[in-house]
């Protein structure tokens, strides 16, 4: 980036004098300046979001009061006595995040691991696309998926659950499919990037490829490889459709994966389909809840970003 | 470089080498996972849907009556809020590219703030686009009301990062020696770009806004919230105004999956191999323009 603005101001001063094209100049950073401005948009993005949230969020607390959202174990705003214990949605939240982890972590390293470590250069080219194939399909696909197929046919009959058709489980396990390539892409970048001395080091000293693999691949690239899962919360705890569709839409406090639960993205997802006015507490409380969601993604991405750099800096 | 140490191994421990094959196999085992997953989701989906999808279902409009409904406002509707999508993202994600690669200097603390702000916008839920479409484009400052314009914009704002981030890439990879032969001639730093840096990085400009448009495409989580319609029985007329309330692809399936009965559930199937059918197209043209016009320079 450096490299390609230096050449420009060096070769422009000398040119200047010659011509003195000053009217070329000023179109020059009328042009400098729009570009700025649309690379300004996604701040204001930015602003706008944490600026839309917190002003509702200010006004529901103001009608709530913040230690009742924070410490209340029943939600039912849209009922005649409203409660408003912003727990049971945050519990539902991490739960379907922490199936989805079980399912994730596992398969996503071992995929990881087969890509980077075994997978000749040519499998490779085939089966990580494969892997990427996963990430495209949109999560209403995934969401179908939960409902008329893993919970009638994987969960009641090939494993013989006697679960309800609206379940945590079903919908946590197929997400934690939708969050594998994301643990699996970022983990594989982390550890073909250990570098190869490292591993024919190991070697040397007579081990074998497990032992390689799990012993000094996966340590090294271990920043990388937490890195991918905590994005993979974050993907977890932010998607709503499989969700919606597969888990129900009960506000419920438990860890039971067997029960239908309701999660913040699905109860804000669910509130605005109605048409509810501007101003009602109904409408402050969409905004309240997507503050909480907001902050919870906020704080994994700033630990993933984190983790990225640190094994980065070490290897290259 | 790994079979010298091992075979050595053989003779002094063969529970070891079991154990390493055991873990090997327990690797593709995990890679196998996904790959039954996807041939499953995708049996599914065509053994359900295959039946529905015909002419009727692109040319009838939704009824309550599922021998009779179809989505065609819903195929209108995703086809004007891609085209919105699309003459937002081009120009706005080129032109962040642009600036972040050839002019910002990152040495500054602002040019910094706008980089780590587009990767956090990238990792932002969708769902919260839709909550700032609600409050700033639907209802608020701008106040359009539920129209195609509003739904458009949200999922521009959502999957522009896709854009940004691709374009820079493809504008990185223009060698620096096209840029001082292209100035060493007399041209100014924009015309550099104009004429050299941006037509030579096209194919991979395409490339992401064509898979930005195909997040798009399947976005259903901000839509619901910006007030797309799960019943409407005319095709969008304009971007704003009374005519404007729009459906999409997406909306009209979790509309039908919503539905108790099983026909319904079928049609949501149908629309979804429509739906599926237009990302592997827009997904093989995305790859085609990758392998077809690489440069290498």
């Amino acid at each position: 980036m450096e490299a390609a603005s230096a050449p420009a101001s060096t070769l422009e001063a000398p040119r200047t004098l010659v011509l003195g094209a000053s009217r070329r100049r000023t179109g020059e950073a009328l042009i400098r300046a729009l570009l700025f401005c649309a690379a300004l948009l996604s701040v204001l993005t930015t602003l706008g979001i944490v600026f839309s949230l917190s002003k509702e969020t200010i006004a529901f607390f103001g009608d709530v009061g913040i230690g009742k959202f924070l410490t209340g174990t029943e939600w039912s705003p849209l009922f005649a006595d409203p409660k408003f214990g912003v727990l049971p949605l945050v519990t539902g939240t991490l739960l379907l995040t922490a199936i989805a982890l079980v399912v994730a972590i596992p398969l996503g390293l071992g995929t990881a691991i087969y890509l980077a470590e075994y997978a000749k250069p040519r499998t490779r080219k085939i089966l990580k696309p494969m892997i990427e194939l996963l990430a495209g399909v949109p999560t209403i696909v995934f969401g179908y998926f939960a409902l008329t197929y893993f919970t009638p046919e994987v969960l009641n009959g090939l494993l013989g659950l006697d679960v309800p058709v609206f379940n945590a489980l079903s919908g946590g396990i197929v997400m934690g499919f939708m969050v594998l390539p994301t643990v699996a892409s970022i983990s594989e970048d982390a550890m073909s990037a250990v570098p190869g001395s490292l591993r024919e080091g190991a070697f040397g000293l007579g081990a074998n490829k497990l032992q390689v693999s799990l012993r000094v691949v996966v340590p090294s690239a271990l920043s990388g490889i937490v890195a991918g899962i905590v994005l993979g919360v974050s993907r977890a705890i932010g998607e709503t459709m499989i969700v919606l569709i597969a888990a129900g839409q009960q506000p419920n406090l438990t860890f039971d994966p067997r029960e239908s639960v309701e999660t913040i993205t699905t109860f804000i997802a669910a509130t605005a389909k109605g048409d509810i006015a501007s101003g009602s507490t109904a409408y402050k409380t969409i905004f309240a809840v997507g503050m909480t969601l907001f902050v919870m993604t906020l704080a994994m991405n700033a630990i993933a970003i984190r983790f990225v750099r640190r094994y980065r800096q070490v290897y290259e | 470089m790994s079979t010298q140490p091992q075979s050595s191994l053989r003779s002094v421990s063969g529970a070891a080498r079991t154990k390493a094959i055991a873990f090997r196999i327990a690797m593709l085992l995990c890679l196998m996972a996904s790959a039954l997953v996807l041939g499953l989701l995708i049996f599914d989906v065509l053994g359900d849907g295959l039946p529905k999808l015909n002419s009727a279902l692109v040319s009838n409009f939704p009824s309550s009556q599922s021998a009779r409904a179809g989505l065609q406002p819903a195929l209108f509707g995703t086809i004007w809020i891609i085209g919105v999508c699309l003459v937002f993202i081009v120009p706005v994600g080129v032109a962040t590219a642009v600036y972040l690669e050839e002019y910002a200097d990152s040495s500054k603390w602002w040019n910094r703030l706008i980089e780590v702000n587009i990767q956090n916008l990238a990792a932002i839920p969708s769902i919260v686009y839709g909550i700032l479409g609600l409050a700033f484009l639907v209802r608020g400052p701008v106040s359009l009301g539920r129209v195609v314009l509003a739904g458009g914009l949200t999922l521009g704002l959502l999957v522009l990062p896709v854009v940004i981030i691709s374009g820079r890439e493809a504008i990185r990879a223009v060698p620096p020696s096209i840029r001082e032969g292209s100035m060493a001639l007399g041209a100014t730093q924009w015309q550099t770009i104009w004429k050299q840096v941006l037509p030579a990085s096209i194919p991979g400009v395409a490339t992401g806004v064509i898979l930005a448009l195909s997040r798009a495409i399947g976005e259903t989580a901000p839509l619901i919230v910006v007030g797309a319609a799960t019943f409407i029985t005319f095709n969008p007329g304009g971007l704003v105004g009374d005519s404007a309330g729009f459906s999409a692809l997406p909306i009209q399936i979790y509309s039908w999956i919503s539905q108790p009965q099983d026909e319904f559930k079928q049609l949501a199937a149908a629309g979804i191999v429509l739906l599926l059918g237009v990302l592997v197209i827009m997904n093989g043209a995305a790859i085609y323009l990758r392998n077809r016009y690489e440069n290498k320079w």
